[in-house]
């Protein structure tokens, strides 16, 4: 008769078992890249299949690249990290802080003209919280400029 | 004012570190008098922490807008009660609102110490105040809201306008009240560990602050699901971000301690099992705040880039260290001093119920922490989104659902079959009767029906356990049944409070698996046209808008479209949706644009129209229709109020022996070990 104290570890091990199975396999099924437009276009250099895998890019919208599909929910844009820039189309409701230079995520597929076929689309702004600390930043705003003309 | 709130804060670290030496000394040597001045210290810091958060407030109501912080969270044009909650709005605020609520919370836990827990002070003392230290060193060298421009801006920069909202203002407050009181079940136990005392004196204070932590960490995530709710305008309320997980993580393992708890002072198990649940959710909480604070994680919730990375992963390692070095040198004071005695008892209830606990804990941890991990190990950044956590936390969450109903009910030690059949044949039928009545009536989605079964199930134990409860009253006392009921409660806190607090896990749950019905439709709509869209419950809607108008208030520029709604051809009245452009004095714009959302909640589902944008006269809405959202708040209501009734001080200690408890606790003893 084996005692409570095991029965109830095979139980136990049963659970997370489970749970670390799904974690496994959820990882492999829904974990997506996370990468620049430079480490993205190196993948696709070293294994052109990779262009199948569902990506999410990180980078800057290029200021003035973007574009609306008249009458439609499409937009057309521009990201870089600096060194890369990948041409973007999004279809669907942008967010809010969507705008010229700020950090996005998209995630979504590259196509084989060259351009990545977002299905979504994230804007972060250093401004959601926090303001950035530094002072340059800062000397942008009215506040700052209304102060040093007094 | 605010001169003396600087002056404060510097005094306060002085004061913090002369109680950490003093305290730790005075416990080494066992001298009386370094402890009592290590307390002193402790008092005095609280004190000098109370002046420099009256400083800054002072700062940001008097709109001094030298000081940077005040200039960089605040604006002229603000109103008041978001000035006053600017306090806690941005980051070296919100670090010095911390230390403030931790030297508050240890003077009051130092100062009401047991008479039998008093040789844990000197420990608990010191430790408290090394938090501190920590806590206000950060505040003064990395993030000091005293630190003066070396201009003075006419006006402020204002705060971000999805935080101009009465869910933000009071949102943080109660996550920080939550997060800062694990410092003190963290300390106790460091204490306890130190002095090897492992038995109940330590336990009673870890249980309450324990509690406290868990009540306001409960109110702070409900309040932070409706805040992004109503204001981010995406139609849900969790999207798994690493800035909500870190609020969670810290609540999941200190549910697990107040469970775990209960099998430590009734049977004398699970002794270093607590220890580490206790130390765990004080680290997560530290966790918490470190990924929230470096921007270590890609979250859209991060607070800059900032200088207080390091500090924390330095604090975070010491604690941690110093935690295991401790554990580890007193495992043989931490011997269990009974053994489980059968799979069918409550002590194996609880058991799984921690291991579920803990297992949600670690996936959320482990997917929080995925893209860095993988970057470590793998070279390339991997990031999980709702899916993972979804395909994990679902099943795992509806286990711990149907644990919800089983736990209270079973016998202690071992339960026998009769006592399985007396207390589980209503409830199980109950659940069976509410899944097949809802499959008949064409629900298919699985993980719903078995919530929903579940629910049903674990609802009527509750219901159960109180009608027992009642009529036991009623029987003895002749009491009527709203007596009864307030009396059963009132006299048996821990336990009807408990059920209570089950009771809106019950509701939330119920709510969640509304989402699996959730429909979200994108519309384009000029003035004068009209959309006929159908709801899951099979209602025909008809909006009709009225068009986009513009309009500027106090300290925004306001773009509005109307939508005139008919449900089944019934007027329902006309739901604004709102664009806002906030502007400083000047009438700059300041600030993304954001959305203000219509809302049209009711019992079954909310109507949630979001006005996504406007091209030539068109408005581009996104309309939700969102089941059950309502139960969501109202379950994380219940659950507070439960916690609360469970945490109000205790009158049955003095209740105990006279015999109202004594009437009615022999017969459940009785029944459940027989």
């Amino acid at each position: 008769m084996t005692s409570a104290r095991t029965k109830f570890l095979i139980g136990g091990a049963l659970v997370l078992g489970t749970a670390g199975y799904l974690m496994a396999t959820s990882i492999k099924e829904t974990g997506t890249y996370y990468l620049t437009p430079t480490e993205l276009a190196t993948k696709l250099d070293a294994d052109p299949g990779f262009r199948n895998t569902g990506v999410k890019i990180g980078a800057r919208v290029v200021p003035g690249s973007i574009q609306r599909v008249p009458g439609g929910k499409e937009y057309a844009f521009r990201v870089t990290d600096g060194a890369k820039i990948v041409p973007v189309v999004y279809r669907g409701i942008a967010p809010d802080t969507f705008t010229d230079g700020v950090d996005v995520v998209v995630e979504g597929r590259m196509a084989t003209d060259g351009t990545f076929h977002a299905t979504t689309l994230l804007a972060k702004c250093a401004s959601r919280y926090e303001n950035a600390p530094d002072a340059e930043k800062y000397k942008q705003t009215p506040g700052y400029r209304a102060g040093a003309k007094a | 004012m605010i001169l003396v709130g600087e002056l404060a804060l510097w005094v306060a670290l002085l004061m913090a570190a002369w109680a950490a030496t003093t305290s730790f000394a005075g416990g080494a040597l066992g001298r009386e008098d370094l402890v009592a001045s290590g307390r002193r210290g402790l008092y005095a810091t609280t004190a000098m922490m109370v002046l420099a958060s009256i400083g800054l407030w002072t700062a940001l109501l008097t709109h001094d807008f030298s000081l940077k912080y005040v200039a960089s969270n605040t604006s002229a044009n603000m109103p008041k009660v978001y000035v006053f909650a600017a306090f806690w709005g941005g980051q070296a605020g919100s670090m010095l609102f911390w230390a403030l609520i931790l030297s508050v919370y240890s003077a009051i836990a130092i100062r009401f110490v047991p008479v039998k827990a008093r040789d844990l002070v000197p420990w608990a003392c010191g430790t408290l105040a090394v938090i501190l230290v920590f806590f206000i060193a950060t505040v003064c060298f990395k993030a000091n809201p005293y630190d003066r421009l070396s201009f003075v801006p006419a006006d402020g920069r204002g705060m971000n306008p999805q935080l101009q909202n009465p869910g933000m203002a009071i949102h943080p407050p109660n996550l920080y009240l939550g997060y800062v009181a694990t410092s003190i079940p963290f300390a106790f136990a460091i204490a306890a560990l130190v002095t090897r005392r492992l038995d109940a004196e330590w336990l009673g204070i870890v249980r309450r602050w324990s509690l406290l932590s868990w009540f306001f960490l409960t109110i702070g995530i409900t309040l932070g699901m409706w805040w992004a709710y109503v204001e981010l305008g995406w139609s849900g309320y969790w999207a798994w971000d690493p800035v909500e997980n870190a609020s969670l993580l810290p609540w999941l393992t200190g549910t697990a301690f107040l469970h775990s708890i209960m099998i430590q002072e009734k049977r004398g198990m699970l002794r270093k099992w607590n220890v580490v649940l206790v130390v765990t959710t004080f680290l997560l909480a530290i966790f918490g705040t470190f990924i929230t604070r470096s921007g270590i994680i890609e979250s859209v919730h991060s607070f800059a880039q900032s200088p207080v990375g390091s500090w924390f992963a330095t604090f975070f390692l010491t604690a941690t260290a110093t935690t295991i070095y401790f554990v580890a040198t007193r495992l043989r004071d931490l011997e269990a001093r009974a053994e489980l005695e059968s799979m069918v008892s409550r002590e194996a209830a609880f058991l799984y119920n921690n291991v579920v606990l803990v297992g949600i804990a670690f996936s959320v941890l482990w997917g929080t922490l995925f893209p860095i991990l993988s970057e470590w190990v793998r070279g390339s950044k991997i990031t999980v989104g709702p899916p993972f956590f979804n395909t994990v936390n679902i099943p795992l969450g509806l286990l711990l659902l149907g644990l919800t109903g089983v736990g209270p009910l079973i016998a202690w030690r071992k339960a026998s079959t009769s006592n399985l059949k007396r207390q589980f044949a209503v409830p199980t039928a109950t659940g069976l009767i509410v899944g097949v009545v809802l499959f008949a009536l064409g629900m298919r989605d699985g993980y719903a029906l078995v919530a929903y079964t579940l629910a049903g199930f674990v609802a009527a134990t509750i219901v159960q356990e109180f009608q027992k409860g009642i009529s036991a009253r009623r029987n003895i006392h002749g009491e009527s049944i709203p007596v009864a009921v307030v009396r059963l409660i009132g006299r048996n806190r821990r336990r009807y409070g408990g059920y209570i607090v089950h009771a809106g896990i019950v509701v939330l749950f119920a709510a969640f698996a509304g989402l699996a019905f959730k429909k979200d439709h994108d519309v384009q709509m000029k003035a004068g046209e009209a959309k006929e869209l159908v709801d899951p419950l099979g209602h025909r809607w008809r909006f009709v808008s009225q068009g986009v108008s513009t309009s500027e208030t106090l300290n925004r520029f306001v773009t509005a479209v109307g939508l005139e709604v008919f449900r089944d051809g019934v007027p329902q009245g006309i739901l604004t949706s709102e664009k806002r452009q906030y502007f400083d004095s000047n009438k700059q714009p300041q600030f993304q644009p954001s959305t203000e959302v219509g809302i049209r909640p009711s019992a079954k589902m909310d109507l949630y129209v979001v006005l996504a944008g406007v091209r030539d006269e068109t408005a581009e809405l996104r309309i939700s229709f969102n089941p059950l959202v309502v139960w969501v708040w109202i379950g994380g209501m219940i659950m507070a109020i439960g916690g609360l009734i469970v945490m109000w001080p205790q009158a049955e200690r003095r209740r105990a022996p006279s015999g109202y408890v004594a009437t009615l606790e022999p017969k459940r003893e009785l029944a459940a070990t027989t």
